[in-house]
């Protein structure tokens, strides 16, 4: 018990984060290509060719792990946004800040992932399907939530109601996705979802398990890249930066001599 | 009663306005809170009436930190801001009613309250017709009809003339002499006896 | 509960006096529905087609920038300071807020729709329903667009910000109160919508004022 309250207080504070998180980088890194390298491989050369898609299939190991990540880092910002209403730690704040341009990011890839899907078995680069929809209105959120937050000057205030409207959008995201479902059946006809997860063959659910995975570290990758920069950013003025400062200045002028 | 505040800091876009700012406050008691334009004077009645959290230290009522006992302090409380919270579409009148209604009421009526603060005259008539510091003497009339001993005033004298301010010291006088405590900033002096007042100077550089 | 109540008539008697702004949403309402005959030059069939959904964004979006400034002038003239410091619940203070809005600004909506409805050739069938669709529906939009004014009520210019954030959340309200217009324009019964917008409704109701009433603590405490 202790040892997490240790790492709570840790990780909470700025001074403990900035290079607890500069000594995971490189090796957040390493694993990020160690599965990233035979996702790739395995996805786009090894695995066995869809008999009804043929090659074109091969971008599901893009769009899906995005997907997938789109609304990971939503539900992450969701918690994240719990504790920083109720235990007030600005940790939280600054990671969902952080987080959001990569969430929504995630969405943009699968989006334009899925047109590039769309078209060679569809003759269109957009059809209303149910998840597509779903995940162009989460792109929507993100950038509210983003917009809402640069509106704000004071980055304390911003902070707060960053996180009131994340978890606002949490509790409508089931919402809008099933009356999105619900409405996408009007429409069905003969139209059937390209998305829809065939019943997969292990062959391919393996590349498919390790690409998932490689952004998840992907994700923890860019989300400590950013949390670093913006608590930069936002401490300019601090004692802490302005020591760190000082210490590689030092560094450099060690180099030097 | 006790009103107090322990080693108080405020920070505002990364500047620290102020910090350990402390002190208590008993019955009968007036704090004056002085200092120059910018140091933080409103933000430190902020802090003292709930309306933000302080980066650090307490705000105490009876020992208890007001952000925890929230409505068992704010019964107690009478704000008044910059601004005058009232309705222009509104009598007088009217809008004595609403703040009536948002704090505690005592027994005084409010045509008494208005005939006090020399509003008796217009106090059905509409509040975009009012001057600066009619607006102002209505605002502190508000106070006078609510049960709060704890008044917390941002710069209570601003708008009004020489009648006016005489006015207002009375009413703070007769405040402190029933038990009530006062919370104020100021750009002028205030004139009771000086036995009541303790001052607070923010921004000493 | 008396406290609640003189909220309320203050506002409804301030709405009264007022300049009839109020008025000005109901005019951008049917100002919408204007444009779309005029810009799709549409045949009776085509526009009877799609004036379940046209009206129904249009009521959106006359009731969504009818908001922008629900709490705006409460914050200028230090009234919802007033209410934040004092002993009473801001959720009372939004609930009453948004219920009074709903008054001034949804219920003359809801009963030109008709009017509405009829220039577009949407079958009489349909309008019970749309009467009722528009009914549960417009307060679910006042609630939740509530949450967004009151994110943005301290900000200094908010320039298309509500939008941008209250859109999505708009979007099954939009769902199932259109596609009931719908149905029932085709002659087929409507229930399954409405029932799934009543519950919308009642989930919003309770639920919103919470998240007005915090993101209002947070804009008063700038």
């Amino acid at each position: 018990m202790n040892i997490i309250i240790k790492w709570y207080y840790r990780l909470g504070a700025p001074l403990w984060f900035y290079p607890l998180a500069g000594k995971l980088i490189p090796w957040v890194t390493a694993l990020f290509l160690l599965f990233l390298i035979p996702g790739l491989y395995m996805g786009l050369v090894t695995a066995p060719a869809d008999y009804q898609q043929g090659e074109s299939f091969r971008i599901m190991y893009v769009h899906v792990p995005a997907a997938w990540m789109s609304m990971l880092v939503y539900f992450a910002m969701a918690i994240a946004a719990v504790v920083a209403l109720v235990w007030r730690v600005r940790m939280a704040e600054i990671m969902i800040i952080s987080s959001v341009p990569i969430g929504a990011s995630f969405a943009l890839i699968a989006l334009l992932t899925g047109a590039f899907w769309g078209k060679p078995m569809w003759g269109a680069w957009w059809v209303w399907d149910a998840r597509l929809t779903s995940e162009l209105i989460l792109l929507f959120i993100y950038l509210g939530i983003l917009a809402l937050y640069n509106a704000f000057e004071d980055k304390k205030t911003a902070g707060k109601a960053m996180s009131i409207l994340t978890l606002v959008g949490v509790v409508n995201l089931p919402i809008i996705h099933y009356s999105v479902v619900w409405w996408n059946t009007l429409h069905q006809a003969a139209t059937v979802t390209a998305f829809d997860k065939p019943s997969i063959h292990i062959d391919m659910l393996i590349p498919l398990l390790l690409m998932a995975t490689a952004f998840k570290f992907l994700f923890l990758l860019v989300l400590l890249l950013k949390m670093r920069a913006n608590l930069i950013e936002q401490d300019i003025h601090s004692g802490w930066v302005k020591k760190i400062i000082q210490d590689k200045q030092k560094l450099e002028e060690n180099n030097h001599v | 009663m006790l009103f107090s505040a322990h080693k108080l800091s405020c920070i505002r876009s990364h500047k620290t306005l102020f910090q350990d700012v402390s002190f208590e406050l008993s019955p009968g008691q007036l704090l004056l809170v002085e200092g120059k334009n910018g140091a933080g004077k409103t933000s430190l009645l902020k802090l003292l009436s709930g309306l933000r959290r302080p980066d650090s230290g307490e705000v105490k009522w009876n020992q208890v930190n007001i952000l925890q006992a929230e409505s068992d302090f704010r019964t107690y409380l009478a704000w008044l801001g910059h601004q005058n919270p009232l309705k222009e579409d509104q009598s007088a009148l009217e809008n004595l009613t609403m703040l009536g209604h948002i704090r505690p009421r005592n027994q005084v009526s409010m045509i008494e309250a208005l005939k006090t603060l020399q509003l008796g005259h217009v106090k059905h008539k509409f509040v975009k017709t009012f001057s600066a510091g009619m607006k102002r003497r209505l605002s502190l009339a508000s106070l006078l009809i609510a049960e709060t001993p704890l008044w917390i005033l941002d710069e209570p004298q601003a708008a009004l003339d020489k009648t006016g301010i005489t006015l207002f010291e009375t009413l703070a006088e007769q405040h402190l002499k029933q038990g009530g405590m006062i919370v104020m900033t100021s750009h002028h002096s205030v004139n009771i006896a000086p036995k009541y007042i303790q001052t607070l100077t923010l921004g000493h550089d | 509960m008396n406290t609640f109540l003189t909220l309320i008539k203050r506002d409804l008697v301030l709405a009264y006096r007022g300049r009839g702004e109020a008025f000005n949403s109901l005019i951008f309402f049917g100002l919408v529905i204007l444009l779309f005959p005029i810009g799709i030059s549409a045949s009776e069939k085509l526009l009877s087609e799609i004036a379940p959904g046209l009206i129904w964004i249009a009521a959106l979006l006359a009731t969504m920038l009818s908001l922008d400034n629900l709490f705006k002038e409460d914050f200028q003239d230090g009234t919802l300071e007033q209410w934040a410091v004092s002993q009473h619940s801001l959720i009372s203070f939004a609930w009453a807020r948004l219920f009074s809005h709903w008054v001034i600004t949804s219920v003359p909506l809801i009963i030109i729709a008709p009017l509405f409805a009829l220039s577009l050739s949407l079958p009489t069938d349909a309008i019970g329903v749309l009467i009722v669709s528009l009914l549960l529906g417009t307060p679910l939009l006042t609630f939740i667009g509530g949450i967004g004014v009151a994110l943005t009520t301290g900000l200094k210019k908010s320039s298309m910000l509500l939008p941008l954030l209250v859109l999505p959340f708009y979007i099954p309200v939009l769902i199932f109160g259109a596609s009931a217009v719908d149905v029932a324009a085709d002659g087929w019964s409507a229930s399954g919508q409405l029932y799934i917008l009543a519950g919308l409704f009642v989930l919003g109701i309770t639920l919103a004022p919470f998240a007005v009433a915090t993101s209002l603590k947070v804009s008063v405490s700038q």
